[in-house]
């Protein structure tokens, strides 16, 4: 409430019960919805992840070293948004920026991955959406989670967007930039429980 | 959290709204109370429409082999009956019980996000007028070829009422799915209720945020009024439930529009499995619907009986029991599907728990009336008539529980009549005793009361002669989701009761839209407190102020109102303060003269904007073979995603001359 | 309390009181007697209505085999514990409303906040009550659900709209009618061919559902020999309520000689007959929905018809031991048999909408040299 007197003020909610800001907190609800959303998906796979009457399965044709890789990818982008976090807290707004763009980067190499990765799947091994259930269940739930990563990738660049042009983020942008950060977490560690599950544990 | 003037759009693509009267100021306004009316009356919009439905299926249904309407407008029919009272109405019509009042019974100004319940409510919208537009679409080629099956659709049966979904509103695969309804229509369901799933979850976040954040200072969580426990709990079982039907609704728009296999069997996806998401996800919707209706009782009952809650704590957490319980029942819906005896074992015990919770709420509620004073006022009556009503709905359930017995009721008039007992004469009468209780709230007018007791009695009775047959006819083996029933079963006497029950019911609802009219137009002005009332949102005038609280309320105790007007004597009998009549009346001033400035946030365009794309994205997907699919799909995101950015650059309050910022600080010194 | 608001009301200047706060007292008081009153009698009449016999074929209440036994003697019990609770629920309702109305001079009520005892009670209860009810639950699941040993295994296949019976001991293949011994089990093996159908014969078991891809078991007996009527219980689409089923109990003797019967191939009409103009419409236009096995003139066994496991329709060399056709529906109301089937052959998709049949456009004498055929098809 420092910027009180040169700034439009907020009346309604102004009041925090918990003490956690609304944004930050509707954030920390909206996510245990998601964690469901993936659940679900997930289970899907795993009831799934057989069941064919024809065609390739996914376990079939996983390149675990590459999804390894990109998986190590993602894991890195964590840490560089986590960086960001505590530039901007200390006020170093160039590394702010920097951080960002770097988190944003790494999470378009994991999309280019799994872009690759699908591409070779359709093209190469002949296994699509309509292939069987087991196909499915593994192109929902991945691209769903592609999905995700993509409107994070949107938001880390449009954060770095407004801070280059007003070389610098604000306090309430800064709290933008949290909401972000948990979001992104949320996403990395989705992709996490996805690999253990999906790829490693169901693998021949 | 405050907006700097770096972020300060110096113009944004529209002047921002300022208008607070006219079509404009309803069309952009995130004022919590008006957009608590327009859930309301769009939603009684589509109870209208449900209702005429419903009687259309029971003048087909009041004789045997009756050809009033065909076998496909039947279909549809019921599909949309459930879907539109479901989504169309109880939902959001208990949306609007809180958007309304949500905030004023926890001492707030607004809720904690105003332009996401906007947003929230237009979603809803869009997706509701999405669903319904399927009637435009009846002649238009399906999304996918069909090959190999004969075709079982008869051109003829095209009409206008034929068109609309038909495959239930449990959309059970695989007759639902790509091959059995080849049509669009399953997808105007399907995607429809997407669309209004995501108007829910963004207000399950909203609300909950606001009932953990915005309480006003000494509203500890077990001094909210059990109304808004039971918004609470509904957040949470919408915020759990809804990703699941998310997940399940999207496998299904994937079979049907771009050749997944999730649930045709023909090509190795499990039925079943869209059964176990869908009840994962449809009964923890029962509670969902039945549980705002148990808060308004809850506030109902005792102001009418003069009595505190009979153990508000046991009630609270009945009530946040049933919905934990409420999880893990859902394969009882399936009984009869083939699941293991194991499974059918455990789901029908924990089916009997429910049980459990349930009678706790029912006997603290009869208790909050004995040794009362009670006041048969409407509220009160339609109170009870929930009481009465769900009791029978919650005994008839638990014939349910009994497996075996569940496989001679199930999909038999037995379960229409249990439901109903349930979701009409639970949900639909606690949410008319909450009309009339908060009507002087909305309106600042009394209901009438006299036509209010005739609307009770005409709807009670018509709501027993519709249903309570449907108990026997189910017994004596009348299916559910029949056409036709031939004359040798003898069910056409009772059927006729039903019918005429169906039309006595909507008497009373045109008893019940008379009533609202006159009474908005020349209801008795109620004053500060109609029905001597104990909770916060009495303190202020009626109808709401904009700003809602003149003065931002401290609350010492459960039911503050009630003790400031109140004390006890030796024998705990209570004693009406001296002061109260200066205390009301005080209220009354405060709350038209609050002593300092109030800003509020300002209007906006955008959530209409975001919303109104979400449609052409449903229309885009459902022909997204045709070039037309595909230019609607591009149109709409970037309508949806231009509200975002406009939204994003708008800050939520417009800021104020310096002068009225010395006035707010001092405001917020008061509040906190 | 209302004194005490109206002043309030009075003091702030309103003109108008809420209606509810005004007078006449003790007219309404009588009048609220009379409403409870008409109340009870109501809830009095609704009960005495639910025992006027509807008498159905399609009741639950006459279970005609062990399986239906048991569950109609699960039933009445928690049926009439409901009922008790429901009387003490409303019964407290009652009282409470009458007693403790709103009368002048009544004193104010003591504020009771609750009382842990009343709480504790009515969450034990129930909850030893419910354990009751429990016990034979769990116990009648594993009883009704696996098939007996000695059972006679029925392939059911569920199709849009009526039900396939195969007895693969047998080598019979039949539809609408499940034809059984009295006194004996048959454990129906069920599947479908398309959607999601559900079986139930009300007096010999529950329900169960037949899914695509899946199988489900569903133990049926009959005391006595008799006649039983069925319904599809699960939405299947758009001829849901005309999917129909029949059960005939038959007794030993009975039962012989319908295997017998079934068992053999349909002989072919004498030349130049009806029904020999009839088997040719049939050759011409029903093979390749219609099986039916008959004796070439060389004596040979011959079979016509779609191919095993292709979309097919009822099987109808035997079609005329049937006493119902289209999915157990026809004949229904006042049709004989003979008018319903020309009814049915003239146009079936009027007679059941979504009908896989088509209309075949046949002429009146075409109608009636069909039937006499199928008449032969005993």
């Amino acid at each position: 409430m420092t910027a009180l007197h040169d700034a439009a003020p907020v009346h309604h909610d102004e009041h925090e019960s918990t003490g956690i800001a609304n944004t930050k907190l509707g954030m920390w609800i909206f996510l245990s919805s998601e964690f469901l959303f993936f659940g679900a998906l997930i289970s899907n796979y795993l009831i799934y992840g057989n069941r064919a009457f024809e065609g390739t399965v996914p376990r079939e044709v996983y390149d675990i070293p590459f999804t390894s890789v990109s998986s190590f990818v993602l894991l890195m982008s964590s840490l560089t948004m986590v960086l960001a976090h505590h530039a901007l807290s200390v006020g170093d707004q160039n590394g702010t920026k920097t951080w960002l763009l770097a988190t944003a980067l790494l999470g378009a190499v994991f999309l280019g991955g799994q872009v690759f990765e699908f591409t070779e799947f359709i093209t190469i091994q002949d296994m699509t959406l309509t292939t069987n259930p087991a196909a499915s269940a593994f192109f929902v739930l991945t691209g769903f989670h592609g999905v995700h990563v993509a409107i994070g990738v949107l938001m880390l660049l449009s954060l770095f967007g407004i801070s280059r042009r007003q070389g610098g983020l604000s306090e309430k942008q800064g709290m933008n930039l949290e909401l972000v950060g948990l979001y992104w977490h949320f996403v990395d560690i989705i992709w996490i429980v996805i690999f253990t599950l999906v790829y490693l544990l169901s693998a021949v | 959290m405050t907006a700097t003037s770096t972020e300060r759009p110096a113009t944004t693509i529209f002047k921002r709204p300022s208008s607070h009267t006219g079509i404009g100021s309803w069309l952009t306004t995130v004022d919590h109370k008006r957009i608590g009316i327009l859930y309301g009356y769009s939603a009684f919009f589509f109870f209208i429409i449900g209702g005429i439905e419903a009687l259309l299926l029971r003048i087909q249904l009041s004789a045997p082999n009756n050809e009033f309407i065909t076998a496909a407008e039947y279909n549809a029919l019921f599909t949309t009956h459930g879907l539109t009272m479901i989504f169309l109405f109880v939902m959001p019509v208990t949306a609007a019980f809180m958007n309304y009042l949500l905030p004023l019974m926890i001492g707030a100004r607004d809720v904690a996000f105003p332009r996401m319940n906007a947003l929230s409510y237009w979603i809803w919208l869009a997706g509701a007028i999405f669903t319904y537009s399927v009637i435009f679409f009846a002649d238009v080629a399906p999304p996918l070829g069909v090959e190999g099956f004969p075709g079982n659709l008869d051109p003829s049966d095209q009409t206008f009422l034929g068109g609309l979904p038909d495959g239930g509103w449990f959309l059970y695969q695989p007759n639902a799915g790509p091959y059995f309804s080849p049509g669009s229509a399953i997808d105007f369901g399907a995607l429809g209720l997407q669309i209004l799933g995501l108007s829910s979850l963004i207000s399950s976040v909203n609300f909950l945020t606001t009932i953990f954040n915005m309480r006003a200072k000494g509203m500890r969580l077990l001094r909210m009024p059990v109304f808004v426990w039971m918004t609470m709990v509904v957040g949470f079982l919408l915020l759990f439930s809804l990703p699941i039907i998310a997940v399940a609704l999207f496998m299904v728009t994937f079979d049907r529009s771009f050749g997944s296999t999730f649930f045709q069997a023909v090509s190795g996806g499990d039925p079943i499995l869209w059964q176990h998401l869908f009840w994962l996800f449809g009964h923890p919707e029962v509670y969902i619907l039945i549980l705002p209706s148990m808060g308004i009782v809850s506030e109902v009952l005792p102001v009418f009986s003069k009595k505190p809650l009979f153990g508000y704590a046991a009630v609270v957490f009945a009530g946040a029991g049933i919905a934990f319980l409420g999880f893990g029942v859902w394969a009882h819906h399936m009984f009869a599907s083939g699941i293991t005896p194991v499974a059918q074992a455990a789901f029908g015990l924990s089916t009997m728990t429910i049980a459990i919770p349930t009678g706790i709420k029912i006997f603290n509620w009869v208790f909050t009336m004995w040794g009362g004073r009670i006041r048969f006022t409407t509220p009160m009556l339609f109170a009870i008539g929930f009481v009465s009503m769900f009791v029978i709905g919650g005994l008839s359930g638990v014939t349910h529980s009994v497996v075996p017995s569940d496989w001679q009721q199930t999909d038999t008039y037995y379960i229409v009549a249990h439901f109903h007992y349930v979701l009409f004469g639970g949900a639909i009468f606690g949410i008319f005793a909450g009309l009339y209780y908060w009507f002087p709230k909305f309106t600042g007018r009394m209901m009438n009361d006299k036509i209010g007791k005739v609307h009770f009695w005409v709807q009670f009775v018509g709501f027993n002669l519709t249903f309570a047959p449907m108990h026997w006819l189910g017994l004596q083996g009348m299916v559910r989701r029949t056409w036709k029933y031939a004359p040798d079963n003898n069910f056409g006497p009772w059927n006729v009761a039903v019918t005429i029950g169906a039309f006595t019911i909507a008497l009373a609802i045109l008893i019940f839209i008379f009533n609202f009219m006159y009474s908005k137009r020349k209801g008795a002005p109620s004053g500060l407190d109609p029905w001597d009332a104990r909770t916060i949102e009495w303190t202020i005038p009626n109808p709401t102020p904009e700003y809602n609280f003149g003065v931002a309320p401290v609350v010492h105790t459960l039911d503050h109102f009630w003790h400031m007007k109140y004390t006890e004597d030796a024998e705990g009998r209570a004693v009406r303060r001296p002061d109260a009549d200066e205390v009301i009346a005080r209220l009354e001033h405060e709350g038209n003269n609050p002593p300092t400035p109030i800003h509020l946030p300002n209007p906006s365009y955008f959530p209409l904007i975001m919303a109104s794309g979400l449609p052409l994205i449903g229309y885009g997907i459902i022909y997204h073979l045709s070039a037309a699919g595909k230019a609607m799909i591009a149109i709409g995101a970037i309508i949806t995603i231009s509200g975002l950015l406009g939204w994003g650059m708008e800050p939520l309050e417009e800021p104020h001359a310096p002068q009225d910022h010395e006035d707010d600080h001092k405001l917020e010194e008061a509040h906190s | 309390m209302p004194t005490s608001t109206a002043a309030t009301g009075r003091r702030l200047g309103l003109v108008n009181m809420p209606p509810m706060l005004s007078g006449h007292r003790r007219f309404a008081e009588r009048r609220r007697f009379r409403r409870t009153t008409a109340l009870a009698a109501l809830a009095l009449i609704f009960t005495s209505c639910s025992y006027i016999e509807i008498d159905s074929p399609l009741t639950t209440f006459e279970p005609g085999g062990p399986f239906a036994e048991q569950i109609d003697r699960l039933f009445w019990p928690v049926f009439w514990i409901a009922t008790a609770m429901f009387v003490i629920v409303q019964g407290l309702i009652f009282i409470a409303m009458f007693r403790f109305r709103d009368r002048p001079g009544a004193k104010e009520p003591k504020q009771v906040h609750g009382n842990v005892f009343l709480e504790v009670t009515w969450t034990v209860i129930p909850t030893l009550i419910l354990a009751g009810i429990a016990v034979p639950t769990v116990q009648s699941v594993f009883d009704l659900t696996e098939c007996g040993p000695d059972a006679m295994e029925v392939n059911v296949t569920g199709h849009q709209w009526w039900f396939e019976y195969d007895y693969p001991d047998l080598g019979i293949t039949t539809a609408n009618v499940l034809v059984m011994p009295a006194g004996k089990e048959v454990c129906a093996v069920m599947t479908s061919a398309d959607v999601l159908h559900n079986f139930w014969i009300p007096s010999l078991n529950g329900k169960r559902y037949l899914v695509p891809g899946q199988e489900t078991l569903l133990r049926l007996q009959a005391n006595e020999p008799g006649e039983f009527w069925g319904h599809c219980a699960e939405f299947c689409g758009l001829s849901h309520s005309l999917m129909r089923a029949r059960a005939h109990a038959l007794s030993q003797a009975d039962w012989e000689a319908w295997i017998v019967d079934q068992q053999a191939p349909a002989t072919l009409p004498a030349e130049g007959t009806p029904a020999a103009r009839g088997w040719e419409i049939y050759q011409a236009k029903c093979t390749g929905c219609h099986g039916v096995t008959f004796t070439d003139a060389d004596g040979a066994e011959q079979y016509l018809g779609p191919a095993v496991d292709a979309f097919n329709g009822p099987n109808l060399t035997h079609f005329a031991s049937r006493n119902v056709f289209a999915g157990a529906a026809w004949p229904d109301g006042d049709l004989t048999y003979d008018q319903a089937l020309t009814e049915w052959l003239a146009n079936p998709p009027a007679a059941k909408p979504g009908s896989y049949m088509p209309n075949l456009g046949l002429t009146q004498s075409e109608i009636d040299d069909l039937k006499a055929w199928l008449e032969t098809m005993k």
